[in-house]
């Protein structure tokens, strides 16, 4: 299928005033395309999700959308410190934030799974201390 | 429900998006946990919050929530606001606290989001 668009920037670690950036980018790239408003909306989501779980929980890492005609594939990879037990970490509720995240809004345990509910696939590998790698497809 | 109806019962002071009032809304939540309001369906809905940081604003706008209440009086930075004004989104403050907000409003015939 032909690249219709394709795009990667860095998350930096715990730089929370333009963390959710990339995924505003995103959304504003895909409703440029003229993509359906409601698959937008779960590749936002699911996005901002993971952009802002690389600047919470790891030691920064990349964002990259890949735009076809037929999909869109959202990828992050950070650089550390990695999950021990994912499928702890894809329980609801389940969350190692601290407080001062919390206060911001974050930190709920909601993150994981809303990816993975947002997303058609939804895919996650990590290696401990290495790092987390995510990749989600949306058909269009 | 029209927004200006929710600003009279809740008491709102319009921070922007005056000229927006007579738009119909027919839900609403009150969270301050940003991954929760995430996790909502519905889209057309004013989200109530005591959050008033930059992350408030990002995540209505990936939810594409276009109504916002902050309570407790609580004003967010200058920045927020322009920015939500760019984004065609109206943001009122109330005296009332989260509690109290949603119970006036869901009193009133404001419906929750499943």
């Amino acid at each position: 299928m032909t690249n219709i668009y394709e795009m990667e920037y860095n998350v930096d670690n715990r730089d929370f005033v333009v963390a959710g950036d990339v995924s505003r980018i995103i959304k504003r790239t895909l409703q440029r395309i003229g993509v359906d408003p409601k698959i937008i909306r779960r590749i936002a989501i699911a996005s901002y999700e993971a952009e802002m779980n690389i600047a919470i929980h790891s030691q920064g890492g990349k964002i990259s959308a890949k735009i076809d005609s037929d999909k869109v594939v959202v990828c992050t990879q950070d650089y550390g410190p990695g999950i021990e037990d994912i499928a702890l970490a894809m329980t609801e509720g389940w969350s190692t934030a601290s407080a001062e995240i919390r206060e911001m809004g974050f930190g709920a345990g909601m993150g994981l799974p809303n990816m993975k509910k947002c997303s058609d696939v939804f895919e996650i590998e990590s290696i401990v201390p290495q790092g987390t790698k995510i990749k989600m497809t949306f058909w269009l | 429900m029209k927004l200006s109806q929710i600003k009279e019962i809740i008491e709102a002071e319009v921070l922007c998006g005056e000229d927006k009032l007579d738009r119909e809304v027919s839900k609403a939540c009150g969270c301050d946990l940003m991954s929760e309001v995430l996790r909502l369906v519905e889209e057309d809905m004013i989200l109530m919050t005591g959050l008033t940081n930059i992350h408030v604003l990002k995540t209505a706008e990936m939810a594409n929530i276009q109504y916002l209440i902050f309570v407790w009086d609580k004003i967010p930075d200058e920045r927020f606001i322009e920015e939500a004004d760019e984004l065609d989104m109206v943001v009122m403050k109330t005296p009332l606290s989260l509690y109290e907000c949603c119970g006036r409003l869901y009193k009133e015939g404001l419906g929750e989001i499943k």
